[in-house]
């Protein structure tokens, strides 16, 4: 058989895959899934979020917004507020702490890189409660680090620092930093370096560089890294509950409570959806911004 | 003869143990058209590079007007480069392209508006400033690269085979448009390419670079006629080349002894017993059906070719080799398998120190 036969040949089984396979086989196994299992009980706890919360914790079906009332309350306010603002600064390091390290895995040979980006996968194929344990015995007040600065006499007496805003921030960070650097890493390792030397060869200084041509040409992977992170630390529970104790109350938390402890269904679904819907407004902002990047041309 | 623009002196490279440049000395006069021209990984690209600033030398000193820029970041000389890849910002406009240099110098908003009208006037590119690179075809993409390194006033601006992604109609008629922006412009232009053609059109000077040394610096008319080197002779245009060495050098005209037999050619610069490739253009390669007198070379048909700008005779030698004869128009009076006399005019011809 002759070269061209064989290519014939292959082209041939290649369209016949393309024209055959019928969607229900190849999207229809996971869409079923996501149906069963992620759509229906969205639609169940939008519903419910509208339901009044019966005496002993059950659900009546009558219609009423006082849930999303409640939310109101300075209480429940705070409780988002803080929220929010650890999730912000949590995305803001990930940054400032990723994007260097993105930049310095992407400037290494390929194969060293994914070596590299290896290492910074490895630890989280341990549990994450092993690792929230370990930052747990770290930071206790009889733990290492205590035990270390007061060696080094740097401190008279243990930091009261577990259960504290600042270690569930570490949490935080242990827990989102390897998602960060992916995004990063992806679009930096993407970019034109011939850009980089474009614009230095017209004259601007590498800050200059950096600012007007790498951050722009690395966006999606800045965007990417922030909802990746943002999103998860806005509604994550476990890592308050272990290292913030009862003390640190955050959205996450408060929702996993209206659920198991008080038993408030209505009022916790009722925080889901605002969750859901600040996920959705920051997806909003993000194709927004998308949209002004082509409406430059004018 | 002015100062030189850019000097190049006792310059090597190394890229880790590879030598890539070797004690490589040049100069470039000031509104010269200078092509770097060789096979790919001769080092043509690296020299741009650094006199660009992209990389540095590992010895050696690189100047230009004067003033040594090993100290001096890429972006503090006063040389501007147009990319093979063009290298356009996308997330940019032509507009803040071509702007790009001027802005970050922060010149006027007014002034930079006014440039940028000229640049985009003088590449032919007006009303589309609004535009994003990746909405302009490659040639659209080319002249906003040369309008955004242009507008800066490069004393020397470098181009790094900036016509390479073009197909061959549009190459041509930027190769005129390039040569017509430089003597406008009267700026240093030093280009790299490995296209002989694109080089022998555009260029004041050529020099022809092989493993990181330039073997013949010349004007294209000078390199085509009297090659250097064996290599240049074979880079530059086709040429048959005959080995031997120099038997006698009568007067003007050295006899010299092949394979093949006795032959002759100009005795500049050579002398009895030297080494010597004696190098032929084929469209200059004489030949006639009986021995002339002087000397000839014998030799027969193997083939006819028709090679579109002309055609090709093939003649095997003696030795086994094939020497081509060129010519506009197809000589009808042999066919294959015919014996030729070769022998040529001393004056079309040049000897190569072997």
């Amino acid at each position: 058989m002759s070269d061209g036969k064989v290519t014939l040949a292959a082209g041939g089984r290649r369209a016949g895959i393309r024209g055959k396979m019928p969607i229900f086989a190849t999207a229809g196994p996971v869409s079923f899934w996501m149906m069963i299992f992620v759509l229906l009980p969205l639609i169940y706890v939008f519903v419910i979020s509208f339901m009044t919360r019966t005496q002993y914790g059950g659900i009546e079906y009558s219609l009423t917004l006082d849930n999303y009332k409640e939310m109101f309350d300075p209480l429940y306010l705070k409780v988002i507020w803080k929220s929010l603002k650890l999730a912000f600064f949590t995305t803001v390091i990930c940054l400032v702490v990723g994007y260097p390290l993105a930049y310095w895995i992407a400037s290494k040979p390929s194969k060293l890189a994914a070596k590299l980006l290896m290492l910074v996968m490895i630890p989280y194929w341990t549990s994450s409660l092993v690792r929230l344990f370990s930052i747990n015995l770290l930071v206790m007040p009889n733990g290492l680090l205590n035990a270390f600065l007061m060696k080094l006499h740097i401190i008279s007496e243990p930091l009261d620092i577990l259960y504290s805003d600042g270690v569930v921030m570490l949490g935080l960070l242990v827990a989102m930093l390897p998602f960060s650097v992916l995004p990063l890493y992806s679009s930096i390792e993407k970019m034109d370096k011939s850009l980089i030397e474009a614009s230095k060869d017209l004259g601007a200084n590498s800050v200059t560089t950096f600012r007007k041509v790498t951050i722009p040409q690395t966006m999606p992977g800045i965007v990417g890294c922030t909802l990746l992170v943002f999103i998860p630390s806005l509604g994550m529970y476990y890592v308050p509950e272990m290292l913030g104790g009862g003390k640190v109350m955050l959205v996450g938390t408060l929702i996993k409570n209206q659920f198991l402890v008080t038993k408030n269904w209505p009022f916790g679904a009722s925080l889901a959806i605002l969750l859901i819907l600040i996920t959705l407004a920051m997806m909003w902002l993000y194709t927004r911004i998308g949209k002004l990047d082509d409406l430059e041309v004018c | 003869m002015s100062e030189p623009i850019v000097t190049l002196k006792n310059v090597d490279k190394y890229f880790g143990d590879n030598h890539v440049i070797k004690d490589l000395n040049l100069d470039i006069e000031e509104g010269e058209f200078l092509t770097l021209l060789g096979p790919s990984g001769c080092g043509k690209t690296t020299i741009l590079r650094m006199i660009a600033g992209f990389e540095d030398a590992t010895n050696g000193t690189i100047m230009v007007q004067g003033e040594r820029v090993e100290d001096k970041e890429a972006f503090e000389r006063d040389v501007n480069t147009v990319f093979q890849s063009y290298a356009l910002f996308p997330h940019m406009t032509v507009y803040d392209n071509i702007a790009y240099g001027l802005t970050v110098k922060k010149v006027p908003k007014d002034e930079i508006k006014r440039r940028v009208k000229e640049m985009l006037e003088l590449v032919q590119l007006m009303g589309f400033e609004g535009r994003k690179p990746d909405m302009m075809s490659g040639g659209q993409k080319q002249r906003v690269a040369i309008a955004r390194a242009l507008i800066n006033n490069p004393k020397v601006l470098l181009l790094d085979e900036p016509l390479g992604a073009l197909d061959l109609q549009l190459r041509k008629q930027m190769q005129i448009e390039l040569k017509r922006l430089q003597k406008m412009l009267n700026i240093t232009f030093v280009y790299v390419t490995h296209d002989q053609e694109e080089a022998m059109t555009m260029s004041d000077r050529i020099a022809v670079m092989n493993g990181g040394v330039i073997e013949h610096l010349a004007t294209p008319d000078e390199i085509y006629k009297k090659p250097k080197t064996r290599f240049v002779a074979n880079f530059i245009g086709e040429s048959d080349l005959f080995s031997g060495t120099i038997k006698a050098v009568e007067g003007d005209t050295a006899v010299v002894e092949t394979e093949l037999g006795l032959c002759k050619m100009p005795a500049e610069g050579f002398s009895t017993g030297d080494a010597v490739h004696l190098c032929v253009r084929p469209e200059v390669m004489q030949y006639s059906k009986e021995p002339v007198e002087g000397f000839s070379l014998q030799g027969k048909v193997k083939n006819l070719i028709f090679v579109g700008a002309q055609y090709r005779t093939l003649v095997t030698m003696e030795n086994g080799y094939d020497v081509k004869i060129n010519r506009v128009k197809q000589d009808a009076s042999y066919q294959e398998g015919d014996v030729l006399y070769l022998h040529w005019d001393l004056e079309d011809v040049v000897g190569i120190k072997a």
